[in-house]
């Protein structure tokens, strides 16, 4: 008897302890892509378990939506039906859209203070050229790379080229290409010199080529594109001179997936490619590379690539003050320093590389600063209105062009009258 | 009221949805409503060139693939069901790529196909020839895909044969061995005759698959190279979540109905016949 | 037939078997070989462990194995009832509409629901489904196609018999059960196979209708996997899925005698 009222006095002080929480929790549903591998949920939840330790008042709920188009099918689905979403890691180059649709609001409403200020001030430029619309912060980097060039130093050394002087020019590429471009005894290729990925992504690769000629494939309110401005046909020429006419990249499509693959397992002694893979390619090459910045047509030049985190409109005081903390918490120096290290993305900000650990990292490992030192060479990402057609455009284009169905004139003239057709409601 | 609750969630999940679709394709400029109704998204259908390559592909994937499923599962069902050593083992090869998931196997493929490091080619290679770029040259691309679907396909129709096989009368063979007839006179005018019905469920489901099948796609080619292996559902998918063009998506939808309504009165008149008939 | 042409097809049939069997060995290859041999074959690669456990300790693998078992077997037993429901009032009842019925339902047949996923995703979250098993089983429970088929096979069940039951007194759902479904089990047999491997295997109204491992299926939760963005790893894919698809297949091959068998009886009645 006496223990079952024990038990009734021990749940109603649970209940009460229940009912009566010392502090509201502000909860959080950020969604985040997860494009590069398992792995890094771990390390997205590591980060994320420190900010709630350190904010017991914040409940952060990150789910994983697959890769950046999924994770925009989702959150897209998500707002249109009103479930509750504060924030999101989505593609830098969704901003525009995003805009359209009303889904975002820009940081520079929701910092307030002196310090959220010199924050929002803190990261490099060229990460926010992307996510600056009309004088407006809407989008603060964090999952960002540059395209850099990973090659296989064993290679270099076998064709009797010097390992420390990867090829600094469109002409020394084709050059040191030829070299490390080698046949069997049937005459078919066993080493290619070089590749150039040109499926998922080929925009983005078509936009280091086209800046190392000095030419930029949209302007800044991105309404406008220059897809065959004779410079950028003169950059798809030369990515199809790398395939046909100096032989040392094959011809046709180069898959994006498997890419990576290819250079691990000596395939190819040079490849083009995100610096977000630079920790697995450490991880995994059993061979001694190198990592540079891509070689300069007029001149040195890479677009910047990835995610920043965007606010969406509909959330309540609490909530964007929340999501404010979360998102200062993520790309603070300490946090962007551990994600760089443990991925290969950019550290966001000056302050980051100045921090020991990423000091000592890249004292050790010097590849991981090459993608920052790019940044001052580098140019935003093809982002316009309408910017997933416009970027299928111009990805068929290329593809036409690399599969020797299309010559880059005709093919880019094509793509550039739709895109102007497409963009002219937003001018 | 034994169909309402069948019903209910017809309406909820099909009906509804399907209708706002098609208001949306009237109504719809990007992913916002207009006041008034236009043709601008069906206009658009007429001019795009993609649609037309989309769609060529599309067809031909059918054309191609459904048959090929077929005659393989039949060829498959034969087998496994006569007299064979080691026909549980031929069985569970055949079934197998059924319960594999297609996201994951489509990622073995893609290993397959790659072009330097690929099985495929290693294989070619073996033999002095220099390999072919699987799903990046735009004459292979889609062959590539379909190879891929057969595989994913075939066992999974055999079932089917083969239980539509263990139906028929032993009577029949043997009256055909009095007879002296031959295999494949014994086939054509025994065998595959009685499988008819099972080939028309078959085919509705084949059908049916090769239009809303496009899991693999998202691995392999994503519709490319420049199109080659884009299909009608993905590009539909590609409309809506890349380009975020719902109302253009939506029209697309509605003319992807209407084809697979014709194709489904088609079978269906057939089907009618069929079972009235026994 | 003569003795060449049996050689050859038996010999065709082992070639297509191995084959069809041939990315599954591929998977085994892989999975238990280090990383650097995924792509290259040698008869000395040393064997590890390492991917299953580097697989298992990224994704909760039981937790989605749970999920989709859960889900499948929810869809299934609703379709299986619901589909007989309806199937039998097209078939055997008079009303006013049937017809307009039956195309309404024949109309599910064409629509692909991936296609409405915004649509739908709008309805489940105005019903608080998101993120649970029946959000993600709900629009497919109706199936048109199991309707249709069930229509059919009743359609062929004679007459006499559910007017013998009739006088006994049934009731309409004990002239269901005692009369129509023992007579159509085939073809519950070949739907049930139909939905399993579709439902099994279903990924991207999955991917955007679930948000946590609490509903996750194995198919997304494979997902992180292959990301195609990233650059693949075939060893850790090819250990996920076995893991993965181990247990079905294990099953199938445990019981598959008993499962074609149980197929084929079914076929005979």
């Amino acid at each position: 008897m006496w223990m079952k009222s024990v038990k009734q006095i021990a749940l109603a002080g649970a209940l009460c302890a229940l009912s009566v929480p010392v502090f509201a929790k502000t909860e959080l549903t950020m969604f985040y892509p997860v494009a590069v591998g398992g792995a890094l949920t771990k390390i997205v939840d590591g980060i994320v378990a420190d900010f709630e330790s350190e904010n017991p008042d914040i409940s952060v709920n990150a789910i994983y939506a697959g890769n950046y188009n999924d994770a925009r099918v989702k959150a897209l689905a998500a707002l249109q039906s009103g479930e509750p979403a504060q924030l999101s890691v989505m593609f830098s180059i969704d901003v525009h859209e995003l805009m359209d649709l009303d889904a975002i609001v820009p940081f520079d409403d929701v910092v307030s203070t002196q310090e959220e200020k010199d924050w929002l001030a803190g990261f490099y430029p060229a990460l926010m050229e992307n996510g600056v619309v009309e004088g407006k912060t809407y989008g603060v980097p964090f999952q960002r790379s540059t395209i850099v060039m990973y090659y296989n130093k064993d290679m270099f050394r076998a064709a009797g080229l010097d390992p420390e002087k990867p090829p600094t020019s469109w002409e020394e590429l084709a050059e040191v290409g030829t070299a490390l471009t080698k046949k069997n005894a049937d005459g078919n290729v066993a080493q290619w010199g070089a590749m150039i990925p040109s499926t998922g992504y080929a925009y983005w690769m078509f936009g280091a080529l086209t800046k190392q000629q000095g030419q930029n494939l949209m302007n800044g309110e991105g309404n406008e594109t220059y897809f065959n401005h004779p410079k950028v046909i003169q950059a798809l020429d030369f990515w199809k001179d790398l395939g046909s006419k100096y032989a040392v990249m094959p011809e046709g499509t180069i898959e994006w997936g498997t890419l990576r693959q290819n250079f691990l397992e000596q395939k190819t002694a040079i490849m083009w490619h995100s610096t977000g893979n630079l920790t697995t390619v450490k991880k995994n090459a059993d061979f001694d590379f190198g990592v540079a910045m891509l070689p300069a047509g007029s001149e040195l030049g890479s677009p910047t690539g990835g995610g920043n985190f965007y606010l969406f409109k509909d959330a309540d005081e609490a909530e964007r003050a929340a999501s404010l903390k979360l998102v200062k918490f993520m790309t603070s120096p300490e946090q962007a320093a551990r994600w760089s290290i443990a991925t290969g993305y950019m550290g966001v900000s000056p302050a980051a590389y100045e921090t020991t650990e990423l000091t000592e990292y890249v004292k050790t490992f010097p590849p991981a600063a090459v993608a920052r030192d790019q940044l001052q060479h580098a140019t935003a990402e093809l982002s316009t209105y309408q910017a997933g057609r416009v970027r299928k455009l111009l990805d068929d284009a290329i593809q036409s062009v690399l599969t020797g169905q299309n010559t880059a004139e005709e093919a880019l003239n094509s793509a550039q009258k739709q895109a102007e057709r497409i963009l002219s409601r937003y001018k | 009221m034994l169909l309402l609750p069948a019903m209910c969630l017809l309406v909820t999940f099909t009906h509804y949805p399907v209708v706002k679709t098609i208001a949306r394709s009237f109504y719809g400029f990007g992913t916002k409503w207009e006041s008034k109704a236009t043709l601008d998204n069906y206009r658009y259908l007429l001019e795009d060139e993609v649609l037309m390559q989309v769609l060529y592909n599309s067809f031909l994937y059918a054309a191609i693939t459904v048959p090929v499923s077929i005659v393989l599962a039949i060829a498959m069902a034969l087998w496994v069901n006569g007299k064979m050593a080691g026909k549980g083992l031929l069985r569970t090869a055949y079934f197998t790529p059924t319960v594999l998931p297609m996201i994951s196997v489509a990622n073995i493929w893609l290993f397959f196909y790659s072009p330097e490091i690929g099985l495929l080619n290693k294989l070619l290679g073996v033999f002095g020839h220099g390999g072919v770029n699987w799903l990046g040259d735009p004459s292979v691309a889609l062959y590539s895909l379909m190879a891929m679907t057969i595989w994913k396909e075939a066992g999974f129709f055999m079932i089917f044969y083969l239980a539509a096989l263990q139906t028929i009368d032993q009577n029949l063979y043997d009256a055909a061995a009095i007879e002296n007839a031959g295999k494949w006179t014994v086939f054509r005018r025994v065998t595959f005759p009685l499988l008819m019905p099972t080939t028309l469920f078959v085919l509705v489901n084949a059908l049916l698959n090769a239009f809303k099948l496009v899991d693999h796609l998202f691995i392999l080619t994503k519709g490319g190279p420049n199109n080659a292996s884009n299909l009608l559902l993905y590009y539909i998918f590609e409309n809506a979540f890349s380009f975020f063009d719902t109302a253009y998506a939506s029209a697309l939808t509605v003319l992807l109905l209407l084809v697979l309504v014709v194709l489904a009165l088609l079978q269906f008149g057939v089907i009618e016949k069929r079972v009235h008939y026994r | 037939m003569n003795r060449l042409t049996r050689i050859v097809l038996v010999s065709m049939a082992w070639l297509l078997g191995f084959v069809w069997l041939f990315p599954l060995i591929y998977a085994i290859w892989a999975a238990i070989h280090p990383a650097e041999y995924a792509t290259k074959f040698s008869l000395f690669a040393p064997l590890t462990m390492d991917n299953f456990k580097e697989a298992w300790n990224e994704a909760p693998f039981l937790r989605y194995m749970i999920n989709t078992v859960a889900i499948t077997l929810i869809i299934l037993t609703g379709q299986l009832v619901l589909c007989t429901l309806a199937a039998y009032a097209l078939a055997r009842m008079e009303f006013f509409g049937r017809g307009l019925m039956f195309a309404l339902v024949l109309m599910q047949l064409m629509v692909v629901p991936e296609i409405l996923i915004v649509e739908n995703y709008q309805t489940l979250a105005g019903l608080n489904l998101i993120d649970t098993y029946w959000g993600v089983a709900l629009p497919y429970v109706a199936s048109a196609f199991g309707i249709f088929l069930l229509r059919q096979t009743f359609k062929t069940v004679p007459q006499d018999l559910e007017n013998a039951a009739k006088i006994e007194g049934c009731s309409v759902l004990a002239i269901i059960w005692k009369v129509y479904v023992p007579l159509a089990k085939p073809t519950y047999l070949a739907f049930s196979l139909v939905s399993i491997s579709y439902h099994w295997n279903n990924f991207l109204w999955p991917l955007v209708v679930t948000n946590t491992e609490k509903s996750r299926p194995l198919t997304v939760g494979m997902s992180i996997f292959g990301a195609p963005e990233s650059g693949v790893d075939w060893s850790i894919i090819s250990a996920g899925t076995l893991i993965s698809v181990g247990p079905l297949l294990i099953l199938f091959i445990l019981f598959q005698r008993q499962f074609v068998q149980s197929f084929m009886q079914a076929g005979i009645k």
